[in-house]
């Protein structure tokens, strides 16, 4: 039986015209150091690309840090900049979205709904799985970014039905694989739900939280993370430590920048392309 | 003359003890910058005030190993207070970028 679903769904992802849609990461609205006087600014910059797509984007996601505080009027300014791509916009929250007082409830307000735990969920669009997962909550000292047991348990439980040729894209904000462990760029317990995800045929994995661009491919498995639309962050290991990087003025914007990923028919791997606020 | 005089004296008095209360109060600090705790291992003596100054572009969260104190978001330049009134091993980190972490040794 499971063989048959699979084979309908092939069909199904043969019919389907290719998609796109888009990731914006790491806003840090509320961020006023040298490294960018300016964050709304240039969120603003990266909505108005989004706007310039040419063929309409299904949807946004954005991989965390929408603020850099947390605080009620830096999710408003965001929110209403945002607004303005007229997509639906898929959440994750990043380590700095949950620095409230409540530990996450001014997220959760407005973000929460319709999601388990501190925020993740699934959803499916064009035969094509998503899933959002929060790697920033509950974090133990010594270690990197975590998923925690119920978590992986809801992962579990979510794909268990789904065949192995369905594509997936799984959404988060610290990478989920270990980039640089010195400067906590990895999630503790990635692997584990990595894993989970290995029998499927078309794995993608896009990341925030490192602002920059660092990819690769394992098997199945596609790595992205992306461009932050707010400052530059060192490469892994070439500075003190992974703090905002001042750049010159003429230079951050090329530093900056927006990913769209294409979903194209059959086995082949998401096209992931990166364009930077300014070149 | 000498009445005025004691007075002096004992607000002079005043003054120093009051110097040295607050000198009690603030006589530890550790320094957040480059995503370290500076020092990384701290030794006190019990009742000791401990100040941390974040030196960093980036929020931090001082928190205790197991949440027996947590700070708020610390922005630039901010300050957060922990007395320790009692001698033991204090292990904390940061709750947002956990692989920072730290020790205050507290000895009676």
């Amino acid at each position: 039986m499971p063989k048959s679903l699979g084979l309908l769904e092939e069909v199904l992802a043969a019919e389907a015209p290719s998609f796109t849609f888009l990731q914006i990461s790491d806003s840090h609205i509320g961020f006023n150091k040298p490294g960018n006087p300016d964050a709304l600014g240039t969120l603003r910059e990266a909505i108005a690309k989004v706007k310039a797509v040419p063929a309409k984007p299904a949807f946004m996601i954005h991989t965390g840090d929408i603020t850099h505080l947390s605080k009620p009027d830096e999710f408003d300014n965001a929110n209403q900049l945002i607004s303005e791509a007229a997509l639906d916009v898929h959440y994750v929250p990043g380590e700095h979205d949950f620095v409230d007082e409540g530990m996450g409830k001014a997220y959760l307000a407005r973000y929460g709904k319709g999601t388990k735990g501190s925020g993740w969920y699934s959803f499916d669009d064009h035969g094509v799985h998503f899933i959002g997962l929060v790697n920033v909550v509950d974090l133990k000292a010594g270690g990197l970014g975590r998923l925690g047991p119920e978590q992986l348990a809801w992962l579990a439980d979510d794909i268990k039905d789904k065949s192995n040729s369905t594509p997936i894209v799984v959404f988060a904000h610290i990478p989920l694989w270990t980039v640089y462990a010195d400067w906590g760029w990895g999630t503790d317990d990635g692997l584990q739900a990595l894993d989970m995800l290995k029998r499927f045929g078309s794995v993608t994995v896009l990341n925030g939280h490192i602002h920059q661009i660092v990819q690769k491919v394992e098997g199945n498995m596609t790595f992205h993370t992306a461009r932050s639309t707010c400052f530059p962050q060192p490469v892994a290991g070439t500075a003190p430590s992974p703090g905002p990087m001042t750049v010159p003025a003429d230079q951050l914007r090329s530093m900056l920048g927006i990913t769209s990923v294409a979903v194209r028919v059959g086995d082949k791997p998401l096209a992931i392309t990166d364009t930077p606020l300014a070149s | 003359m000498t009445n005025l005089l004691t007075k002096i004296v004992a607000l002079g008095a005043l003054v120093l003890l009051l110097g040295a209360s607050h000198s009690l109060a603030a006589d530890a600090q550790v320094k957040i910058a480059n995503f370290t705790f500076d020092p990384p291992t701290l030794t006190v003596k019990a009742g000791t005030t401990v100040t941390w100054v974040n030196a960093d572009d980036i929020p931090h969260v001082v928190s205790e190993k197991n949440g027996a104190f947590r700070s708020s978001a610390l922005d630039t330049n901010d300050t957060f207070t922990q007395t320790f009134p009692t001698a033991g091993t204090i292990e904390y980190f940061c709750a947002i970028h956990p692989h920072m972490t730290g020790k205050i040794i507290v000895t009676p």
